[in-house]
């Protein structure tokens, strides 16, 4: 497919945003973006937070708390989810991008990112939520 | 072609500051695969998150400079390609002089997240 001369002229504006423009690829972006800008906002929160263990302990282990909680549990999977695709596909990109020749596989490398995506997160998910009815024994 | 996204960022062209950038990304990428993959296992599989209170980061984790340096160097990586990414990310959705406005507030936040990490990690006392 040649790039350009197929794709559609971009929107302006919210839906111009959120169009979807066909292919994996787009998928992919996509989720590298949401993915990558969420665990930035995560980290941002866990630098401060780390730094509180030194500047007042007393607040980190009281923030810490949420870990605990239900909410932070499920918040928990969903960070590990975020990092794992954003790992699991950014070495897709790594991969094409330093041997290019490799990019006529994309799609079969796509897979690879959701079947490894899956065999891995299903489990370490069920880990974590299974903490949810240990504490409440 | 701006506006349309792509699955990845081409290659940029010559041997420029874009380029160092652009490499930057992947190499801080494969560095943070195994150290931000390894610290998510060891702090969520291998312990309970809910466990590690301050009183346990002071006695346990950071009990050891090995690991004070390797939790330093994945801060210094991963605030590196952080604000690679969220520039290109701010480089999409801004122009002109909000762009120039939201990346120094981003280089800001990255210097200030930097020097917090690095300040609690250098002065927490050993046990």
């Amino acid at each position: 497919m040649a790039r350009g001369s197929t794709l559609p002229a971009p929107r302006r504006g919210l839906r111009g945003a959120i169009a979807y423009r066909g292919g994996e690829g787009m998928l992919a972006w996509a989720f590298h973006r949401i993915s990558g800008i969420a665990v930035s906002v995560f980290l941002t929160l866990h630098v401060v937070s780390i730094f509180m263990v030194g500047a007042n302990p007393e607040f980190y282990d009281y923030i810490h708390l949420f870990y605990a909680s239900v909410p932070g549990k499920v918040a928990e999977v969903l960070l590990g989810a975020a990092l794992l695709y954003h790992a699991l596909n950014g070495t897709r990109i790594v991969v094409m991008d330093l041997w290019p020749a490799l990019t006529a596989y994309h799609r079969q490398l796509w897979r690879i990112v959701w079947i490894t995506f899956f065999t891995l997160g299903l489990p370490g998910a069920y880990i974590i939520l299974s903490r949810i009815w240990e504490t409440a024994k | 072609m701006s506006g349309v996204p792509r699955a990845r960022q081409p290659r940029p062209k010559g041997r420029g500051r874009e380029l160092t950038y652009w490499l930057l990304t992947r190499y801080t990428a494969l560095a943070l695969f195994v150290l931000a993959l390894a610290h998510y296992t060891m702090t969520h599989f291998v312990y309970d998150s809910s466990e590690q209170t301050a009183e346990w980061i002071k006695q346990v984790r950071w009990n050891s400079l090995a690991v004070r340096f390797v939790d330093w160097s994945m801060l210094v990586i991963v605030m590196l390609h952080s604000s690679l990414g969220m520039r290109t990310v701010v480089q999409d959705y801004f122009k002109g002089r909000a762009q120039s406005i939201v990346l120094g507030l981003l280089y800001t936040l990255t210097a200030v997240l930097v020097a917090l990490g690095s300040h609690v990690i250098i002065t927490l006392p050993l046990k």
